[in-house]
């Protein structure tokens, strides 16, 4: 286990190094001088100008200051945002919202998901796991920001369930209506996922084995058919998480959730580019770190996967 | 028994040919049609409604996409009235009025070819990125694989949407069809690569390989004519799905303002106009809503169904 771990974090170094230089690669190629972004319309002093250029290290060759980005990185400096905020200390203030409304969107997909697919998976073939496979395949190709503005639009404003928009301090009951539309794409993986490794478990012979010996599907379902369909689904939340973060931009921005994501989509609606490429920056960071843990809970779950190397 | 000390016919202990399991091998039809994969897929595919649901709706979106002129009458930006804004369908204008006071009829036709394109140009790219990266990567092994396979860590480490966002920035002047499908697709092809190098990974151990190899087979046309054939059919799938969410990020991104300019008519441009409006005319974001979706359906359907038509395993899943 220890081996697979060390292998497993030796492998994430060339990729940290790969992420971040591609984004700083795309952002040297950026037209325009950013200094000059921060006068606005005014011409601003020479001497001034080449000050900043010396502190920002903007006259070094173009591997220097990647290296120089790439150190700011290690010590947790995204830069500044164009308010002149650090973008860490924005971070700091909109991160715990965004981890509330990712936890109660894994919490929905992960609970309903599992329990729809696992029924859906058992009954096979049945009027619940056809309309299942239909609502799945319907959640699936609705883009993100169609859910939300149908979510919005029929549970918010027409029906009057939820709150259309989130309200100050972000309230938990607020968030249940983003967090659904969040999910809604993972759930409905989730939901396939599970039912396809359910009915390719439920046929192998221990399935077979624990019913001749008499065991009831009360137990049967849960412990042995369940616990050895979940694989699949794990190693999907690894991948999944991309899509939680695209998900979570767009979702916080149409329900304004003072989150990390509101932070990206108003920075991406108003064309400002550095802030744009720090937080885009700090969610591929977070993209890493999170799949290197699911695939090292993989390697908990699956010892195929700890002694293959 | 006088019998008992006569030797049985070798006939005793051999059952007659027509009562045996070998009877299935000799009877096989040496003269019948010949059969391989992509003939019992399409015998398969033909008998499935989904298959053909999705394939009218696709031959639809190609159609109105090339011919926009055949479904609508009314120029998309011609004839905006501004007093006619967020209207209601009238004579005419079935689906009313945007803000602008153009027809959501016409825009949603004329921008069909929009999604369309971006669609096939990023599978273009993600198929061809995709089929060189994995089966080099899969195929040679060793250096190649390591180098090309972290390549694609790299690539894939990077949400594709969130890459295309800092592409579409970065080229904020110059924003077209062919620049929006660069920056999706450069970041979109390694899921593509994977499945390749796995199913490669999966055939070049066979017999036929080895056959291949033996008779002297250039270790590329090996590749080229045997190992790539038959390994294709996962990508095939992979890439009709890709379709889809090439069209969804074209939309999104649109939608987020960093995607086509808004002279350019889009789906994805038309839904973020018309969000600031969705109170008083939901009916000017639902249609062309509904027109992205049921594509995006259509391609995945496409998708779904040719992938159990090509998987014996998943056939027995249904």
């Amino acid at each position: 286990m220890a081996r697979y771990i060390l292998f497993r974090l030796l492998q994430a170094i060339p990729v940290l190094l790969g992420t971040t230089f591609l984004i700083y690669f795309m952002v040297f190629a950026m037209p325009g001088d950013p200094l000059l972004a921060l006068f606005g319309d005014k011409t601003p002093n020479p001497a001034l100008l080449e000050q900043l250029r010396e502190q920002y290290h903007l006259n070094e060759p173009f591997f220097v200051q990647y290296l120089y980005y790439l150190g700011g990185i290690f010590r947790f400096d995204f830069g500044v945002s164009y308010s002149g905020q650090p973008v860490t200390e924005i971070l700091a203030q909109t991160f715990p919202v965004t981890i509330r409304l990712a936890i109660l969107a894994l919490l929905f997909e992960m609970i309903a998901g599992i329990l729809i697919g696992l029924v859906s998976g058992i009954r096979k073939g049945g009027i619940f796991d056809a309309s299942a496979l239909v609502v799945s395949l319907i959640l699936i190709s609705l883009p993100i920001f169609v859910t939300a503005f149908l979510g919005q639009y029929f549970l918010g404003i027409a029906l009057g369930w939820f709150r259309p928009t989130v309200g100050a301090g972000a309230p938990i009951q607020d968030l249940i209506l983003p967090a659904l539309v969040l999910a809604s794409i993972s759930f409905a993986q989730i939901v396939r996922l599970t039912r396809s490794s359910v009915i390719e478990t439920k046929n192998l012979d221990f399935v077979r084995t624990a019913y001749s010996k008499g065991l009831s599907s009360k137990r049967i379902v849960p412990v042995h058919i369940l616990r050895n369909s979940l694989i699949p689904v794990v190693t999907y939340l690894g991948t999944d998480f991309g899509v939680l973060l695209v998900g979570a931009t767009v979702t916080e921005g149409i329900f304004n959730v003072p989150g990390v994501g509101r932070t990206l989509y108003q920075a991406i609606l108003k064309g400002e580019g550095p802030t744009v490429v720090s937080f885009v920056t700090v969610m591929v960071l977070i993209y890493l770190v999170v799949n290197l843990l699911v695939d090292l809970l993989y390697a908990v779950l699956d010892p195929r996967i700890r002694y293959a190397k | 028994m006088p019998n008992s000390t006569q030797k049985p016919s070798p006939g005793h202990f051999v059952a007659p040919l027509e009562e045996t399991p070998l009877v299935a091998i000799d009877s096989v039809k040496t003269d019948g049609k010949p059969s391989n994969l992509w003939i019992d897929a399409w015998r398969d595919l033909r008998g499935r409604p989904m298959f053909w649901i999705s394939s009218v709706i696709i031959l639809l979106v190609v159609v109105v996409a090339l011919f926009p002129g055949l479904f609508t009458q009314t120029a998309p930006n011609d004839n905006c009235e501004l007093s006619n804004s967020n209207a209601g369908p009238s004579e005419g204008h079935i689906l009313g009025f945007t803000r602008q006071g153009c027809d959501v009829f016409a825009r949603i036709i004329y921008g069909t070819s929009t999604s369309l394109s971006v669609g096939i140009i990023v599978t273009v790219l993600v198929f061809t990125l995709g089929i060189l990266f994995g089966a080099f990567a899969g195929f040679y092994g060793g250096w190649i694989d390591a180098v090309l396979s972290r390549a694609g860590d790299i690539f894939f480490s990077i949400p594709y949407i969130l890459a295309a966002v800092v592409i579409m920035s970065v080229f904020s002047s110059n924003r077209n069809v062919w620049v929006i499908s660069l920056a999706i697709g450069i970041f979109a092809w390694p899921a593509t690569a994977r499945v390749l190098r796995s199913e490669i990974l999966r055939v070049k151990n066979a017999d036929y390989v080895t056959a291949a190899t033996a008779i002297g087979v250039k270790r590329f046309n090996i590749l080229w004519k045997h190992v790539l054939p038959n390994s294709i059919a996962p990508v095939i799938v992979i890439t009709t799905i890709s379709l889809a969410s090439a069209i969804v990020a074209e939309a999104t991104l649109s939608f987020l303002g960093v995607g086509l300019p808004s002279s350019v008519m889009s789906w994805g441009n038309d839904i973020g106009q018309a969000q600031t409006t969705l109170r008083q005319a939901p009916q000017v974001l639902i249609y062309p809503s509904l027109a992205l979706s049921l594509t995006v359906l259509a391609f995945i359907m496409l998708g779904e169904t040719v992938r159990d038509a090509l998987d014996p395993k998943a056939r027995a899943l249904r």
